[in-house]
């Protein structure tokens, strides 16, 4: 397969992934500016929102307020940041198209269907009352994305670069969403917070759809150390880093075995896939849960360039 | 006015034989069920995306070229006549282009005007003295046909350089197969998606001196970004083969390779579909991002082949066209069972004396235009438009022929009134490896306006799909 082909499938899930992401932090941003003070709900809850998306930068060149609308106009269609909404569903359909024939036709109708769609939206489907319709859509193509990839690709080179780009924009969103809010993670005497903390603990696990979830796995009440866990530790929990580092331990384990090479990028698999499979939230908090974080971020994105550079260039 | 046209059908009541069965199917179609097929057909279209971008024009960059569902029918006699004068014509075409890049026999005999060859844009030095596999220039050329009686097929014009179109020969049977598979078999057609095998097979066979083994082939298309860019997809996806861009490919040390997943490899045929000039930035246009640097050297080297070869456009020139008749006699010393249309080259004094006399019924055309841009049809053209374009031939004789304007043959198609006849042409294609094989049939472009000559898809022209019948 032809290097080019490769790299735009990788971008293309990576975009799509991304867009879903941004889209379920404005989701959970939304829903914490709704919440009385008392529960949680200030103004920094919008800067949060643009820490975890990693657009500080950005936003911040945009001069503005992070009030509600400012986060969501630059979160969903700032031509001047890339990781927009729109920019990602822009970049996709390009990656997309660029790679006609490697992508299936149903892969190529979510993502050319998403995209004219996209060109139809007006001014009032970004307003702070109405965006949540936009932000399902979102949700939506992507998961028909995700469903025309699992469904209909060859299980062959192609669908392993596709899951690549998933699983590691994945894994730097969950890692983002949770080193934004660790400070109320952190294990406390009493062991919960009040109201306060409740809900930041729920949003959290709602941003990644895993309020449920928790509950299944742990059968208890919120416990915030549980909550690392679930989005850290868990492979049965999908958007945790480790279920993400299974994929990616998978397909580039699927990939060596059927080229016959192996690179840094596989050392590197090998050495931070054991390290969550075999790694305790105990040990994770006598880090300290922001290092661990922040070393993770780094070390994942070291990861995808060594992607790159072995197999995309 | 042109005389009345030849209709390739003929009259309901008496028609030619070989549309019998189109015509009972006409006969018992209503233009509502007409209607409904014709939308079908442009949902399929629209759905597989195949579209096309009109460089000039603002509106949708991604626009349907009209398709008409009437068949254009060929009787398989005619057409066997037609496809033994198109290999005669184009292996007179490669020869005297293996020529013009070696010893210029043609010129030094006197055959033809040298600055006619020598000046010309698509003539490239860079070529000279290279040798190339099978000596083979062309390997798809599309030669346009048109038709004015039951048995005079003259040539219009020869695209030896990089004729694109025949993605939609090939679908446009695809729907039509969809549409109509019954008339399809009462008529007894004779099939045409056997092309990207033959085409495959084509590019295999003229591997370079080089290549051990299997040859590698590959597709070069300029990027997404161009108009064609469907079709090279779609005959890279038929063929199984890559479909590359100019940044996918590497040369080192004379060879040329793909980058791949698997690190680099070795391709021995590029089957190109970008221009000349873009090809080799080291070579060509030094500003060029779409091509492969480095590639002409390995071309030279004898360690790949590009299909079709650099400076076969040098016979695409309108006043070259005029010589080809006697191309046939210089190097096949057959004469020719293809006729050309009588034309004028401006660039002589009697040439452009008679043009500007008889402006009103003839076609001029640029030498080196294509795409039904830069000419003027003269009966068809206002008095201030002919003016205007009689400047334009005393400032630049040398840039024009005239043709008489001839009366392209009708079929007919379905249009807001009905069934009415409509002016075609016909490109087919043909492929020249170690042999020289065609499919039966082409591409049938309709003027979709009533009395349009302009059968170009840039200029609201259609396609037909084209029955050469078994036979």
């Amino acid at each position: 397969m032809l290097s080019r082909t490769a790299d735009n499938l990788f971008w293309l899930a990576r975009y799509i992934e991304r867009s879903e992401n941004v889209a379920r932090l404005l989701d959970v941003g939304l829903r914490m500016a709704s919440l009385s003070q008392e529960a949680g709900g200030d103004a920094m809850e919008w800067r949060s929102t643009i820490l975890a998306a990693g657009c500080e930068q950005s936003f911040a060149a945009t001069g503005r307020e992070p009030t509600a609308q400012a986060v969501i106009d630059h979160l969903t269609r700032d031509p001047a940041n890339p990781s927009s909404i729109l920019a990602c569903l822009e970049m996709a359909r390009r990656n997309a198209r660029a790679d006609r024939t490697g992508i299936t036709t149903d892969m190529w109708e979510a993502v050319n269907s998403a995209w004219l769609e996209a060109r139809q939206l007006r001014d009032e489907d970004f307003a702070v009352g109405n965006v949540r319709r936009l932000l399902e859509w979102v949700k939506e193509r992507s998961l028909r994305f995700g469903g025309a990839a699992m469904g209909t690709m060859l299980r062959n080179d192609a669908y392993w670069f596709t899951r690549l780009g998933m699983a590691i924009e994945r894994a730097d969103s969950t890692a983002r969403i949770l080193d934004v809010k660790y400070h109320v993670l952190l294990p406390r005497e009493s062991g919960v917070g009040g109201t306060r903390y409740y809900y930041q603990w729920t949003s959290i696990l709602r941003s990644v759809s895993a309020q449920r979830a928790y509950h299944w796995v742990y059968r208890d009440r919120l416990k915030p150390w549980l909550v690392a866990d679930l989005l850290i530790l868990r492979p049965e929990m999908p958007r945790s880093l480790v279920a993400c580092y299974d994929d990616l331990a998978r397909y580039l384990e699927a990939l060596a075995g059927a080229y016959g090479t192996r690179g840094e990028c596989h050392r590197l698999i090998g050495q931070m896939h054991a390290r969550l499979r075999y790694g305790r939230i105990e040990d994770v908090f006598r880090q300290g849960l922001h290092e661990y974080l922040t070393e993770f971020i780094e070390q994942n994105s070291v990861l995808g360039s060594e992607i790159s550079r072995h197999y995309l260039s | 006015m042109p005389p009345v046209a030849f209709d390739e059908m003929g009259p309901m009541e008496s028609c030619r034989p070989p549309y019998a069965r189109v015509r009972d199917w006409l006969a018992a179609t209503s233009p509502e069920a007409m209607e409904t097929r014709r939308r079908e057909a442009e949902f399929i279209f629209r759905r597989t995306g195949i579209t096309f971008a009109v460089y000039t024009e603002g509106g949708d960059p991604e626009r349907l070229i009209p398709f008409d569902v009437i068949p254009r029918v060929i009787d398989g006699a005619e057409w066997d006549a037609l496809s033994r004068g198109l290999a005669q014509r184009v292996k007179a075409l490669n020869a005297f282009i293996a020529d013009m890049y070696g010893a210029q026999e043609f010129l030094r005999a006197g055959r033809i005007p040298a600055e006619l060859v020598l000046r010309n844009p698509g003539f490239l030095a860079q070529m000279q003295g290279l040798s190339v596999a099978q000596d083979v220039y062309t390997h798809v050329a599309g030669i346009d046909v048109v038709r004015v009686s039951p048995d005079e097929f003259y040539v219009l014009e020869d695209n030896c350089r990089t004729p694109s179109g025949v993605s939609y020969m090939l679908e446009n049977r695809e729907v039509m197969t969809r549409l109509f598979p019954d008339l399809l078999t009462r008529c007894r057609v004779r099939p045409v998606s056997h092309y990207p095998d033959l085409l495959l097979d084509t590019l295999r066979s003229v591997a370079p001196r080089n290549c051990k083994g299997d040859p590698v082939v590959a597709l070069l298309t300029p990027g997404h970004f161009n108009s064609a860019y469907y079709e090279h997809s779609f005959l890279a996806d038929e063929m199984g083969i890559e479909l590359v861009e100019g940044v996918d490919l590497v040369v080192q040390d004379l060879v040329a390779y793909m980058r791949t997943t698997r690190g680099l490899k070795r391709v021995d045929v590029v089957y190109r579909r970008i221009d000349d000039a873009f090809l080799d930035p080291s070579c060509f246009r030094a500003d060029s991002v779409l091509g492969v640097p480095g590639i002409m050297d390995a071309y030279r080297a004898g360690n790949v082949t590009i299909a079709n070869a650099p400076g076969a456009g040098v016979s695409d020139d309108k006043a070259v066209y005029t010589f080809v008749p006697d191309m046939v006699r210089f190097y096949l010393g057959e004469e020719p069972l293809l006729r050309n249309v009588p034309t004028w080259r401006c660039s002589e004094k009697e040439g452009l004396a008679y043009a500007l006399d008889h402006l009103h019924e003839l076609v001029v055309k640029d030498v080196a235009g294509s795409g039904g841009y830069g000419m003027l049809v003269g009966p068809h053209a206002t008095v201030a438009e002919r003016a205007e374009f009689a400047a334009r031939l005393r400032a630049r004789p040398d840039g024009y022929i005239a043709q008489p304007t001839l009366a392209l043959s009708t079929c007919p198609t379905f249009v807001a009134s009905g069934v009415a006849p409509r002016h075609v042409d016909l490109r087919p294609y043909v492929l020249v490896g170690r042999e020289i094989r065609l499919v039966p049939g082409g591409l049938t472009r309709v003027a979709l306006r009533e009395g349009s000559l302009v059968v170009n898809s840039s200029q609201g022209g259609g396609t037909k799909d084209t029955w050469v019948l078994e036979g």
